[in-house]
């Protein structure tokens, strides 16, 4: 079974949840910049949630499926037009042999996740089929598609497909500031600095992708121009360059740098951050780390709850 | 939650601080020295020999451990406790790399494009700086910024020079530069900032190979100077 890319879409990838146990050779995990919508549309087919997909960004891609297959688009809805049902997103549907699914621009976040029933046939690269575009490998030969790409679909026989429970995607918590611990420098930066932080409104850069998110906004410089002795990065990690607009380092990050980290985003909001289009508004509040663990802890049991029995 | 902010310390000024509600940065200094890297890599390689399923991935730096972890399978203060375990445990499992790896390097002119620029920094003649970096003994202390990116401890003190102002857009992989104290070879083609005074023919990043990276957090490093000719039949050797 096999799906060509007649059009590739501004930025498509495979990626599953990620690449974990590489960090110390620099090779960052990657993966679905909003698992949470990965793990959700693999679900809706019968896949395994880690299960390969693709990841298209703002303008979805228009592929030709050779084959009857089965397939659900979730994350930002796209104006899709295949000539199927409007109720695309968030639902299981047949596509028939020759069907050609235009996925269009996204009209509320940054990216749509298409599962595939069987999920998509990659190699398995030090234990996923993510793509890592700066390292050129893993996904579809280690890069984004193409026109004319033609992808293989894995075996889905005896899978079942799921259906969402009505209303269950409202409760995903999207809306509020993003909620933030302190970074591992936070200290470094004045009481007022940080306050600053957390009551400033801040714009998604256009020159933001899976790698960081720059923002703009009022600046939070350290309280003096200490240099910070390289050191590791973790996921969702704001740190402050000297011009003081913070970046949020994000899946494809490097994983190690130079510049201090004044707070760092929650694992539960971390799909959101993956949501986040160029010109985007952003907030920030802080929690403590025992209310994002429970966030968290919540998510998962949330996740759980969606699919009708 | 004794951690947020708190000093942990199994041993004097080891600073154990919650980086995110995944992470714990173990923290040795704020210096770049050789005994502070072989506490990072002592701890590194500890933990590695555990193969704690609960550990996500290890970042060292300089002199600084992340730990990312699952915080739905544990919590900062278990995985803080398996720190300081290990680090009571006196580096008995620092199994430590003592391997020593020869990397050729080619400094031609073309290879080498800020090497006239790196000499006039260092006022020092361009083959001076060939005979100074080819002949130093260095030590890999960690792995970052992209994968298989090596970073070098050990650059003579002579051969220091700032980054360029502005990146360029393209360096090709093999690249070998030189940033403040450090220097490093790029695996793959990205942008990149460092001064570049050379080139190595090897691959340096395979993703199907293993281990994927030539070089490991430990490991010790010679630079063999080569010339144009050496450097294109090694290069068609790899091909």
């Amino acid at each position: 079974m096999t799906v060509r890319v007649l059009k590739p879409g501004l930025f498509t990838t495979v990626q599953d949840r990620g690449r974990f146990g590489y960090a110390h050779l620099g090779i960052s995990a990657a993966g679905a910049a909003d698992a949470l919508s990965l793990r959700i549309a693999n679900l809706l087919v019968g896949n395994d949630e880690n299960a390969p997909v693709l990841e298209m960004t703002l303008l979805g891609a228009t592929l030709e499926f050779r084959q009857r297959a089965i397939i659900a688009i979730s994350g930002a809805a796209c104006e899709c037009q295949a000539g199927l049902d409007p109720a695309l997103a968030n639902t299981a549907v047949e596509v028939r042999a020759g069907t050609v699914l235009q996925c269009g621009s996204m009209v509320d976040g940054a990216r749509s996740y298409l599962a595939v029933q069987g999920g998509f046939d990659v190699p398995c690269i030090m234990g996923s089929a993510s793509t890592d575009i700066r390292g050129r490998f893993g996904g579809f030969e280690g890069r984004r598609l193409q026109s004319g790409d033609v992808l293989r679909i894995g075996e889905g026989g005896g899978l079942q497909v799921r259906r969402l429970r009505a209303g269950a995607l409202e409760l995903m918590g999207l809306a509020g500031p993003i909620r933030v611990t302190k970074g591992a420098q936070q200290d470094w930066f004045s009481p007022v600095t940080y306050a600053q932080l957390l009551a400033s409104k801040y714009v998604v850069s256009e020159h933001s992708d899976r790698a960081g998110l720059r923002l703009k906004g009022e600046p939070v410089s350290p309280r003096e121009e200490s240099q910070l002795l390289t050191d590791g990065i973790p996921l969702g990690a704001i740190q402050v360059p000297p011009d003081g607009q913070p970046i949020i380092l994000f899946v494809d990050q490097q994983t190690t740098g130079g510049y201090p980290k004044i707070a760092n985003v929650i694992a539960a909001d971390m799909h959101r951050v993956g949501q986040l289009r160029p010109r985007d508004e952003v907030r920030f509040i802080e929690v403590s780390i025992a209310a994002a663990v429970e966030a968290l802890r919540e998510q998962e049991r949330w996740l759980k709850t969606i699919l009708v029995a | 939650m004794s951690i947020e902010d708190a000093d942990h310390g199994g041993e004097p000024g080891v600073k154990i601080v919650a980086a995110s509600d995944s992470s714990l940065l173990v923290v040795f200094g704020n210096v770049m020295s050789p005994g502070l890297q072989s506490c990072v890599l002592g701890l590194f390689h500890a933990l590695q020999a555990r193969q704690d399923g609960r550990i996500c991935n290890l970042h060292p730096g300089y002199a600084s451990l992340l730990i990312d972890f699952d915080p739905l399978a544990a919590t900062h203060d278990e995985i803080a406790q398996v720190v300081e375990q290990l680090a009571s445990a006196e580096g008995s499992s620092a199994a430590s790399n003592t391997g020593v790896v020869i990397i050729p390097v080619c400094y031609d002119a073309e290879f080498g494009p800020d090497l006239a620029d790196v000499a006039a920094h260092c006022q020092l003649s361009v083959e001076e700086v060939v005979r100074l970096h080819s002949s130093a003994n260095y030590c890999v202390c960690f792995l970052g910024f992209t994968a298989g990116f090596a970073y070098l401890g050990g650059l003579p003190g002579a051969l220091q020079a700032p980054r360029l102002a502005s990146p360029r857009r393209l360096v090709a992989s093999g690249s070998v530069g030189i940033a403040g104290s450090q220097t490093g070879i790029y695996p793959t083609d990205t942008p990149g900032g460092w001064r570049l005074i050379g080139r190595t023919p090897l691959r340096m990043f395979d993703p199907k190979a293993q281990p994927p990276t030539r070089l490991q957090a430990g490991d010790q490093v010679r630079i063999s100077a080569i010339d144009r000719e050496m450097f294109e039949q090694l290069g068609r050797e790899r091909a």
